[in-house]
């Protein structure tokens, strides 16, 4: 464990160091070049570690799963098979009813978190108890997927009429009269998929709340003052200076929550396995690719989600353009 | 104009006088009646699990959590016992930390620089590329795995913790890139003309502006991406334990609480709190760089 | 010194020297000192420090040092490491499908060599032989057997230790007739997180087996006959009739009890129910587990239901192979299947051996499971198992819809018709 400690602290001390002595380095080296080509040079410079990581890590293998998607099941002996394996996606009945689920947890996840994010971070801004607030609607993050399987079973858990319910939330709904309900496995009206895109809510909303709440205390308070001054009422205050001074970062914060709706599936996988109508794209891409071993259908899925981001980049770049020019 | 000095030390968020409107008493009472409320909806679920990790598994599944409040009382620590006595749990929470740590430094550095370049640099393609970048978000994990590991596998990484340090740091860059140009980009540029005016080149701005002024948002990053590599099990599972258990993290030793049926999963309640106490830890240490105050009103808008 | 003591002396050594070196071509013992052997498993909990358990002996024997990992994902790990070429020395394999994919790329190796074979097939189940064959090699061996589809009872409720229902209509008729406080015939929960549904396949199994007999039963998951044949159908218009109508709770409580909770109903006060079916297993898990055997549950096997298939017994197990093959892991995988390693695995309890000479079974319940699965007359494997797993997830997730009533019998066959004209092609 000794040589193990020494390594980790070298890496911890020594990366950043490293990093630091390349940006000063390499400013020091771009110094001999005229103005004109160091200002060409330099972001690249900059940018060249994260776009290392980047390249390897993520962009290498999508490649190649972009590449995989055309090809078939085998993989001792892979057959070009062009299209096919979308074509199965879009026509298979089980894929499609993952879609429709995937829509709903996009809409309701991101609507959800985000603004019971924002509401939270507005709202415990003005009480004392800040961080104790802070800690209790962050403290869902901090729990692993396992457990937090554990406790919504717990929350979800049916037990039959007449007998003890062990279950939160049927213990709950039997106070009022209301007869026990099976949340997880329950197709009509998609309630189990709202109930699993519940469990989601409560464990992201923390995420939200902490990035919102970071970028509020960044507001200057005198814009607030004078706006006051000049006779808003709070909400007015809240819809004309803050929320608008808030729309750079609420962007990123839908635009993370989208994506990782888009990638759920562990919650899916364990608690239903995507039985009762609750199943997900992210899901059978999973289960294709390592149940199944059938990694030509698995990389057609992969790609789908990759396509599906595409207008929620276009919406970024968008941003950012408006961002700039009123910078 | 003055460059911004590093902030002081930052106390309890203490709200200033002049930036609070004093609200009605009714009012007042609402505001707390709304946080109170979504506390107890928050807390009720992991509440629910606190109190059944001090149940003895044969009531758990009889009765529900709320009834362990009245008699008799069945309390018992033989849950948490059950898991600290799990073979190698303390090696495996050292390891967690090993691995844990530089996962967190190593990224956050290494996404600041590129933060900075992709708000406060012209370059040409500038904005897709960042737009990609972000993209990258959305790259299934599992659809790296294979690559990755083959690529490790050639370099003799297998098994060592460089393997996840890196993997993580290439996992969670997206992110990190995508939330500090955020804030780095919402600074005044005002700030970074004048000091520009005074003569400081960029590597100056960055890190006697750009960094001192970000500080909550590495804060939040750091709490985020600590959290996400210690709560991580796959990753960890694929690069090390199919070469070496000996560096398994505390995810794994808790995940081999149960055995291949199921059972034993009411170990997990205890597990799951005994591993929570370090990002808490570390959250609320973290916790007061979200300081009002600290960045002096820099979104100006 | 006598002189003729003396003469013995040498031969006294040569003796000493013979029983040290043992007696196998397998090489010296302590060439292993101070090597490991990487094994991973799905075992966790009670099961993994049984497994270690189980290897001390050979640990403390030949100096070598066994590394064990385990996890639920062994699906992923394999096939990451498979397919990158980083994998451990012994591993648990998922199913007999993807014993024969891993062999097929090469990566599983043949185990003729490194057990001691003819001691091997005497002393194993030769179903359970054959099954870890590919092109006529072993390259699995079964480290843990199950029995599956036992009827499990309460004596406190009604005893039927003397004489056991033979068929299945005597069962039906002998549940209602001795019902007495119970609300329904059967406990169901087929709920088990990502696996849901598979305690349904077995029911489905079980009747296959027993109305259309073993070779249609290998036909069918073999692909070779439609789901919606009759033979099939038949089995689930029985589960549906026969079953899930006359189920604790009813329909909603089957879908949503996990199976280890399932068999509680048995023992409450007021009893939910007569028979649980449920494999040999059960034992260690859920209510029964501070529960007496003997005492305060019993089983009786499946009964027969066609006379022209009576015996059939369905088992299933936990595959094992190797990757690598250094001495160690070799001496390792060799010693496993012993009957003296799977001693100590089966005095634990809760699991049953593939050896029929491994009889430390710590109570008569297990006693009498393992002479189940030795001595079956028809033994059949878990067909699902068998199946390939795009079929096998299918069967389960067909079995929650139809369980649950979100479809009907001829709807869920239609689903897996479909989804079998998918799987069994590549």
């Amino acid at each position: 464990m000794g040589s193990q400690l020494i390594t980790a602290v070298m890496v911890v001390v020594g990366v950043p160091a490293v990093l630091i002595a390349y940006i000063w380095g390499t400013e020091r080296l771009i110094s001999l070049a005229p103005e004109q080509w160091r200002r060409r040079v330099r972001p690249w410079l900059w940018i060249g570690p994260a776009l290392g990581f980047l390249g390897f890590f993520l962009v290498y293998p999508t490649i190649r799963t972009i590449i995989r998607s055309l090809y078939g099941k085998s993989e001792l002996k892979p057959k070009f098979v062009g299209l096919d394996n979308f074509r199965w996606f879009f026509t298979n009945a089980d894929a499609r009813g993952a879609l429709l689920d995937n829509v709903l947890w996009l809409v309701f996840l991101t609507l959800f978190t985000v603004g019971i994010g924002l509401l939270v971070a507005v709202l415990v801004d003005r009480v004392r108890y800040e961080a104790w607030a802070k800690s209790i609607i962050f403290l869902p993050l901090a729990i692993s997927m396992v457990a937090a399987g554990v406790i919504w079973k717990f929350m979800y858990d049916y037990k039959p009429p007449g007998v003890a319910q062990t279950g939160t939330l049927n213990a709950a709904i039997g106070t009022v009269g209301l007869g026990p309900i099976g949340w997880l496995q329950s197709p009509a009206f998609r309630v189990s998929t709202f109930a699993l895109i519940a469990i989601m809510v409560w464990m992201w909303t923390g995420f939200a709340m902490i990035i919102i709440s970071a970028a509020l205390k960044g507001i200057d308070p005198e814009l607030l003052e004078a706006a006051r001054v000049d006779g808003a009422n709070e909400w007015q205050v809240f819809r004309k200076v803050t929320f608008p001074l808030l729309g750079p970062t609420l962007a990123v914060v839908s635009t993370t929550m989208i994506i990782t709706s888009l990638k759920t599936f562990d919650i899916v996988y364990t608690l239903t396995n995507g039985n009762y109508d609750t199943d997900v794209i992210a899901n059978l891409m999973i289960k294709q690719m390592f149940t199944f071993g059938d990694f030509g259908r698995a990389s057609a899925v992969a790609v789908v989600l990759l396509l599906a981001i595409v207008p929620i980049m276009a919406f970024n770049i968008r941003q950012f353009r408006a961002q700039e020019s009123v910078r | 104009m003055t460059i911004l000095a590093v902030p002081e030390a930052p106390s309890a968020a203490e709200p200033e006088p002049a930036a609070r409107r004093p609200v009605r008493p009714r009012r007042k009472l609402v505001l707390h009646l709304a946080v109170v409320a979504l506390m107890i909806i928050w807390v009720t679920p992991t509440l629910g699990l606190l109190v059944s990790s001090f149940r003895p598994q044969s009531v758990l599944s009889k009765s529900g959590w709320w009834t362990a409040f009245a008699p008799p009382y069945h309390f018992t620590l033989e849950n948490y016992q059950g898991v600290l006595e799990q073979s190698g749990i303390g090696q495996a929470f050292i390891n967690s930390l090993f691995i844990a740590i530089p996962a967190t430094v190593i990224p956050l550095f290494v996404a600041a620089f590129a933060a900075y370049a992709f708000s406060w640099m012209e370059f040409w393609g500038r904005d897709v590329l960042f737009v990609v970048v972000v993209g990258l978000l959305v790259v299934p994990l599992q659809t790296t795995l294979i690559p990755v590991l083959k690529a490790f596998a050639d370099w003799g990484l297998t098994g060592q913790f460089l393997a996840v340090w890196l993997a993580h740091t290439g996992y969670g860059l997206p992110f990190a890139v995508y939330l500090l140009r955020n804030f780095m980009g919402s600074l005044p540029r005002s700030v970074f003309e004048s000091a520009s005016l005074d003569g400081a080149n960029h590597v100056v701005s960055f890190f006697r502006i750009a960094v001192p002024m970000s500080v909550p948002a590495f804060a939040a990053l750091a709490i985020f991406q600590f959290l996400f590599v210690w709560n991580d099990l796959l990753v960890a599972l694929i690069y090390i334990g199919l070469s070496n258990s000996d560096n398994l993290p505390m995810t794994a030793a808790m995940a081999n609480l149960v055995n291949s049926l199921g059972g034993g999963w009411y170990l997990l309640g205890a597990a799951a709190f005994l591993s929570m106490i370090l990002p808490l830890a570390v959250f609320f240490g973290l916790q007061r760089y979200f300081v009002r105050g600290i960045v002096g009103g820099a979104v100006k808008g | 010194m006598k002189p003729w003591l003396r003469g013995l002396v040498p031969l006294a050594v040569v003796a000493l020297a013979a029983t040290a070196c043992g007696g196998d071509s397998s090489g010296d013992d302590t060439d292993l000192k101070g090597k490991t052997v990487t094994v991973i498993g799905t075992w966790g909990g009670d099961e993994q420090k049984a497994f270690l358990e189980m290897v001390k002996p050979w640990e403390q024997q030949t100096g070598a040092t066994v590394k064990y990992t385990g996890t639920r994902d062994i699906n992923t790990i394999l096939t990451t490491g498979v397919a990158s070429g980083v994998l451990p020395d012994l591993a648990g394999l998922p199913g007999p499908g993807q014993m024969v994919e891993y062999a097929n790329a090469g990566k599983l190796l043949p185990l003729d060599d490194v057990l001691d074979l003819p001691t091997y097939q005497s002393d194993t189940a030769p179903a359970l032989v054959e099954l870890g064959k590919v092109e006529g090699k072993v390259h699995g061996v079964f480290i843990k057997a199950a029995v599956k589809g036992l009827m499990w009872y309460s004596p406190k409720l009604h005893d039927y230790a003397s004489t056991p229902p033979a068929t299945w209509t005597d069962l039906l008729s002998q549940a209602t007739a001795n019902q007495g406080a119970a609300q329904a015939t059967w406990c169901l929960g087929i709920e088990s997180g990502a696996a849901s549904g598979w305690p349904a396949t077995d029911w489905i199994e079980d009747l296959v087996l027993r109305t259309a007999g073993p070779d249609a039963y290998a036909q069918w998951y073999q692909g070779k006959i439609k789901w919606s044949d009759p033979a099939i159908k038949n089995a689930f218009q029985m589960y549906a009739n026969d079953v899930v109508a006359k189920t604790y709770g009813g329909a909603r409580t089957a879908v949503s009890t996990n199976f280890e909770a399932a068999g509680d109903p048995l023992f409450a006060a007021k009893p939910g129910c007569v028979f649980l079916h449920q494999a040999s297993f059960i034992t260690g898990l859920g209510g029964f587990k501070d529960k007496k055997a003997g005492t305060d549950y019993n089983f009786f096997p499946f009964p027969d239901i066609n006379p022209q298939y009576a015996g059939a017994v369905e088992g299933a197990g936990d595959l094992f192979g190797m990757f690598h093959d250094t001495p160690a892991a070799k001496s390792l995988m060799k010693y496993l299947v012993t009957a003296d390693a799977q001693n100590i695995w089966v005095k634990i309890g809760g699991a049953l051996s593939a050896n029929k000479k491994a009889t430390g079974y710590p109570d008569d319940i297990s006693k009498r499971s393992a002479e189940i699965l030795a001595n079956a007359k028809v033994f059949a494997f878990d067909a699902s198992d068998l199946m390939p797993s795009a079929m096998n997830d299918a069967f389960w997730r067909g079995m929650v819809a139809l369980t649950n009533g979100s479809k009907s019998v001829d709807q869920t066959l239609a689903d897996l018709d479909a989804a079998q004209k998918d799987a069994y092609t590549s």
